[in-house]
């Protein structure tokens, strides 16, 4: 029987201020073009989550106002569901203000919007400017070393606990915090990143390193020329 | 004092215009470094005082409309009619006032900086259209922006007039329980689309955080909305566009009515996009007093602003060149062009300057999609080439892709491929001007001046 990838969209009317549409897009294409199944469902307010139904979730980033009304639903209705989720090696990819919501918590003044503690870590709004612009990430996630490119636009600064290791380590740009040269967060098939732009049209390896975590299977290789060229566009406005 | 500052500032224009600079920044930012007040100075020198114009997508096409619509009423203005849109811009502009002019200033302002601007200048009206999702890494989220707007309409309630969209909830808002407001909106169902576009933003009431409902989407998120939540209703427009009919790059018709009469007219650009500039253009001269006869006809007599649906002839092809910069722009574009006949030839430079946004993510919220089996052909251009060809292969272009980064190259490589049809060109903001510059050179459009 063919496989088909199951993915799950977490608010997708709200959380896609970053073109996160793209993210779906390749996905889907990438899975017609090898003649695999593709089946997308969203989950939005008050929907619950079940874990089973899904290879892959989705969540990706939103205005600070629907990013709050988003996080306590998420506490509220699918934090269970998606550690569900990740203990059964289900693909978790969140991009942004959906990356934020895995850790503990984002501190934003005075509020402290709670996430859903997948992950160790916690997010700090601090003085200083928004950290905007074209990044570059070294990462091991594909077995050797590759580069992730993409855009990054996160007022947040996210801090990880000893224990949790970033996606990869800032070749150019700012990363989690601006401080420490980690971007993102991986730990199993969870993955965490600020990278948009979208970020798997701009690295469809990555797209499909994550079919193939959340199928078990190995893909065999399509025509890439254009999406190289791509990606390496993206490197150079990133200057690596 | 003002005198000698304005005549350095004026010489630095002189300057500007023979490097073929348009000579818009420069001397106003001369000009605000040698007197970072000089906008509030020379502000009482326009006798009629001054009507802001602003937006996310529209801005030089609404002012361009009024100013064609005041010209021919026999208001002189000062007019910043080259989009140069920031407050140097403006400076420059009011580098053409003068003591004891009588002059209206008609300024089309950025969003972002609308709210500085308008502190200095202090305007009779402000015109507002619409706030779409647009340059993220450089005007930040829409609700910052919308709050910004909501503030600055608070400093100027009561002493100025205020035109806005009813059909933008954001917009609406922000004439909400205050005097002097005239709203104006579409009413033609015939338009509606099956469903909110993907990039629509303010989707949830401002006031209660419930998604609003919609009786007809015309465009983006601009509609007929009320929200179930707390009853707050799209705002009963005065001035009304109905009866619109779009007929593709040859322009619409449609009729405008105020409460007290109507008028039919041919407008003589695409999309109804352009109605809604139009629109924007005929309530703001209608609260100026121009008889609505007269804003008609004015509105019949525009020219396209360079780059916002022009078509020259180029090697033997017209070459229809409509700017695109965000998703919500984009998309209108291209529903004018599925209105056009058979497969489309097109040209798409994407750059990623400052002024284009650096992040170039929003051609993924555009719905490409919608037009791609009609694609015949693209050549895709500029600094960010080969993420828009992407985008293309992954919306379902079937036909050539062509990737060339080079503006020149790649124009003369999509001319050359095709068989005397029409070329659509969609530049972003400063592929735009590099196009300008490119014609000009070659003689089939003229050289820009301030």
């Amino acid at each position: 029987m063919t496989p088909t990838l199951r993915v799950c969209a977490l608010y997708p009317e709200l959380m896609n201020i970053y073109a996160d549409r793209g993210n779906l897009q390749v996905l889907r294409a990438r899975c017609a073009w090898r003649g695999l199944g593709f089946e997308l469902r969203g989950s939005t307010l008050g929907d619950d989550l079940d874990p089973h139904a899904h290879d892959l979730f989705y969540i990706g980033g939103g205005q600070d106002r629907d990013q709050i009304a988003v996080a306590e639903d998420m506490v509220g209705t699918k934090r269970d569901g998606l550690h569900a989720a990740a203990d059964r090696d289900a693909v978790i990819l969140a991009v942004c203000g959906g990356y934020q919501l895995l850790g503990r918590s984002y501190q934003l003044g005075e509020q402290t919007i709670p996430g859903i503690g997948l992950i160790g870590l916690t997010t700090v709004r601090e003085p200083g400017p928004r950290l905007i612009g074209n990044c570059a990430i070294e990462s091991e996630i594909a077995g050797g070393s590759r580069v992730i490119a993409g855009f990054e636009n996160h007022g947040g600064r996210t801090y990880l606990d000893s224990g949790e290791r970033p996606l990869g380590r800032v070749l150019s740009g700012h990363g989690n915090n601006g401080r420490d040269g980690g971007e993102g967060v991986r730990r199993g098939n969870v993955v965490g990143t600020y990278l948009h732009g979208p970020l798997l049209p701009k690295n469809v390896w990555l797209a499909d390193r994550l079919v193939e975590a959340a199928l078990g299977v190995e893909l065999q290789p399509l025509d890439d020329g254009l999406e190289e060229a791509a990606h390496r566009s993206a490197r150079r406005a990133a200057g690596v | 004092m003002l005198a000698a500052k304005l005549a350095v500032a004026r010489a630095a224009r002189v300057a500007s215009r023979r490097l073929r600079r348009g000579g818009t920044t420069v001397p106003g930012r001369l000009l605000l470094r040698l007197d970072p007040r000089a906008i509030a100075a020379l502000a009482p020198r326009l006798g009629a005082g001054s009507i802001v114009i602003s937006a996310t997508n529209g801005k030089t096409t609404t002012a361009a409309m009024l100013a064609g619509i005041l010209e021919r009423e026999g208001v002189r203005t000062i007019h910043n009619h080259t989009g140069s849109n920031m407050s140097w811009g403006v400076a420059t502009a009011m580098l053409d006032t003068r003591l004891g002019g009588e002059e209206l200033g008609l300024f089309e302002v950025d969003e972002a900086w609308l709210p500085a601007v308008a502190r200095e200048l202090r305007p009779r009206v402000f015109v507002l259209s619409n706030l779409f999702r647009d340059q993220l890494d450089r005007y930040g989220e829409l609700a910052v922006l919308a709050e910004r707007w909501q503030k600055m309409a608070g400093e100027h309630s009561g002493t100025a007039r205020f035109v806005l969209n009813a059909d933008d909830p954001l917009v609406a808002d922000l004439g909400r329980g205050r005097p002097l407001v005239a709203y104006f909106g579409v009413e033609d169902d015939s338009l509606a689309l099956p469903e909110l576009q993907h990039a629509a933003d303010s989707k949830r009431c401002g006031r209660c955080g419930h998604p609003y409902a919609y009786e007809s989407v015309y465009l983006a998120h601009l509609g007929r909305y009320s929200c179930p939540g707390c009853q707050q209703r799209r705002p009963e427009p005065g001035i009304v566009a109905e009866r619109v009919v779009l007929h593709g790059m040859a322009g619409s018709d449609l009729r405008i009515r105020t409460p007290s009469e109507t008028v039919d007219l041919r407008l003589p650009l695409p999309g109804l996009y352009n109605v809604y500039n139009a629109l924007a253009a005929a309530a703001a001269a209608h609260a100026l007093g121009t008889p609505l006869a007269d804003v008609a006809t004015g509105l019949e007599g525009t020219r396209a602003a360079f780059g916002r649906v022009e078509t020259l002839q180029v090697s033997g092809r017209p070459v229809s060149i409509m700017l695109v910069k965000n998703p919500a722009g984009a998309n209108e574009v291209l529903r004018t062009l599925a209105l056009e006949d058979g497969q489309l030839d097109l040209w798409v430079a994407l750059n990623d300057r400052t002024a284009d946004g650096r992040d170039v993510s929003w051609v993924w919220d555009a719905d490409f999609e919608g037009l791609a089996d009609r694609i015949g052909r693209v050549t895709c251009s500029g600094t960010r080439a080969e993420e828009m060809a992407l985008r293309m292969k992954y919306a379902g272009v079937e036909g050539p892709i062509v990737v060339e980064r080079d503006l020149e190259r790649s124009l003369d490589r999509a001319l050359a491929a095709g068989d005397g049809r029409a070329l659509y060109a969609l530049p972003t903001y400063t592929a735009l001007l590099e196009l300008r510059d490119l014609l000009a050179d070659r003689g089939v459009a003229p050289r820009w001046s301030a």
